[in-house]
């Protein structure tokens, strides 16, 4: 572990799994989606749902969906703040089999009526995993710069995406292809050592056969949050 | 890569001729290709965060559970009385991990040193001393930096959360962090920096997470004080020339074999110890109900 893995985050607490970790899997979703939600639909499962509430879980989760970072000290506010701003959130208590214990689900919904779906697990210390995308089975932590393609399963879209990115000298760090079926819908998760350009990012979702592509900058500051 | 024991650290200040938090800070450089402005930046930020938290500390705050809040202004009058066992030193240092402990369960702002649960422990002894001495800030960011290099080699041995290892590897840890880190500040030599992080963690072996009704606050928030007391003993100790038998990587192992044999009812799950008694039902209970 790195020297600030030992010491911080700087959070709000009380618990790095439980509220901090809780606020990223919010913020995460807020980038995945591209904007903020209107509609956010959450599902707390295992010790989310047990004691997420004594935790803040709750209001962690809004908190990052709202764009806050886990050591914004309006979390405990949050709740109110998203009335305020006119998101409409609801809770529901769920039972997930195969999932880690602090598991939450967010379905989530902007203005525009664009929708995604996340499934994410709180690790500890803050650190969370992202284990499902609109239902597609996906593994990533959100740390490093992450080019989410979803497309047509058929060939050449991994070679696509790799030569784009060797052309703008991005490292691919991991790749990894999840499916639905044989010749059904497919979802490429690379994490990358250098930002990927945005201009790169608009070219590859006008590619024939991909049809949504997504980029999360773990160092991107602002996004017009709260 | 980081020091994976406190033997390695030793000896590579020895070799180097580095004070132990320069070694924390040449092996950070290296091992994440930061510059020394970058680390140096984010680990006074650190500093700051925390001074700030005790400063923030607000006594009319109850947790959402309604189990904690108040107890640090609760001393801050008592200390004020000066009828104190403890003493004006060791009273603030119970004070600020109170505060700490508290801020952190209602919400408040805090730095997680190792954990949120532990975060009370290294103020509050760090800022306890660097009030009596008038430490600078700088000082003090070396301070912390030894504390975190103890922090990594606890890490990579053992672990640093409750539900792996224990109270033992949150409060026990963030205590050996901390006597670690007073001894530099009182020019201790880096065996006795080892021998202070050894004799701290040694003291709290065996310390069973078990939170009642699962929330990070009974017993959490007192627990900081005892890390942060038992961090000063231990410092006073080994600055005194008493040596730890066991060797503080030996003592990391153990605090790793004993995790492992705990019960999963006493790592934080909250089905055992504190958590399982008829109080620490009720509560949950309680809280199930709303
Ligand atoms: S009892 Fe458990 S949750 Fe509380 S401080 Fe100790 S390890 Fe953390």
């Amino acid at each position: 572990m790195n020297l600030y893995d030992i010491l911080g985050p700087v959070m709000v607490g009380p618990s790095s799994s439980h509220t901090a970790g809780a606020v990223r899997i919010g913020l995460i979703t807020r980038r995945l989606l591209g904007d903020e939600p209107v509609k956010a639909h959450i599902d707390l499962a295992g010790s989310f749902a047990a004691t997420g509430k004594g935790h803040g879980t709750d209001r962690a989760l809004v908190a990052g969906l709202l764009g806050m970072q886990p050591d914004d000290t309006r979390i405990p506010d949050s709740l109110r703040l998203a009335l305020e701003r006119g998101m409409e959130v609801h809770f529901h208590e769920v039972q997930l089999t195969d999932a880690h214990p602090n598991t939450a689900v967010l379905h989530v919904e902007t203005a525009q009526g664009r929708k995604l779906e996340l499934q994410a697990s709180s690790l500890g210390g803050g650190r969370i995993m992202v284990n499902k995308l609109d239902g597609i089975e996906v593994n990533f932590t959100g740390e490093s710069p992450t080019l989410i393609v979803h497309n047509l399963d058929q060939p050449g879209h991994v070679a696509e995406v790799a030569s784009m990115l060797s052309h703008k000298a991005v490292n691919i760090a991991t790749l990894h292809l999840y499916r639905n079926r044989r010749g059904g819908y497919a979802v490429m998760v690379l994490e990358t050592d250098q930002p990927v350009p945005e201009e790169s990012v608009t070219w590859l979702s006008h590619l024939e056969g991909v049809m949504k592509v997504t980029y999360l900058n773990p160092t991107q500051e602002e996004d017009n949050g709260l | 890569m980081a020091f994976e024991s406190m033997e390695e650290w030793i000896q590579y200040c020895r070799k180097q001729s580095v004070s132990a938090p320069e070694a924390v800070i040449l092996e950070d450089i290296h091992d994440r290709g930061v510059t020394r402005a970058e680390t140096w930046k984010q680990m006074a930020g650190m500093w700051s965060a925390m001074c700030q938290s005790d400063g923030e500390y607000d006594r009319t705050l109850i947790s959402q559970s309604g189990l904690v809040g108040g107890a640090a202004g609760q001393m801050e009058d008592y200390i004020k009385t000066d009828h104190t066992l403890c003493g004006d030193m060791i009273g603030k240092v119970i004070m600020r991990a109170l505060r700490l402990g508290e801020s952190n369960a209602c919400m408040k702002r805090i730095v997680a040193a190792p954990t949120a649960g532990a975060c009370g422990v290294l103020p509050a002894v760090l800022i306890t001393t660097a009030e009596a001495e008038k430490f600078s800030d700088e000082k003090m960011t070396e301070a912390l930096f030894t504390a975190a290099g103890i922090g990594q080699i606890i890490a990579s041995r053992a672990y640093i959360a409750g539900a792996m290892g224990g109270c033992q590897a949150e409060i026990g840890s963030a205590s050996s962090m901390a006597a670690g880190a007073l001894v530099y500040l009182k020019n201790g030599s880096p065996e006795q920096i080892a021998d202070a992080a050894a004799i701290a963690m040694k003291n709290l072996l065996g310390l069973v997470c078990d939170p009642v009704a699962g929330l990070v606050e009974v017993p959490c928030v007192k627990r900081n004080v005892v890390g942060a007391i038992n961090a000063m003993a231990a410092a006073d100790m080994a600055l005194a020339g008493i040596h730890s038998a066991v060797p503080a990587d030996q003592v990391f192992d153990a605090m790793k074999e004993i995790g492992d044999q705990m019960n999963s009812s006493l790592r934080e799950t909250a089905e055992g110890g504190l958590a399982a008694t008829p109080a620490g039902r009720k509560v949950r209970e309680k809280l199930t109900l709303h």
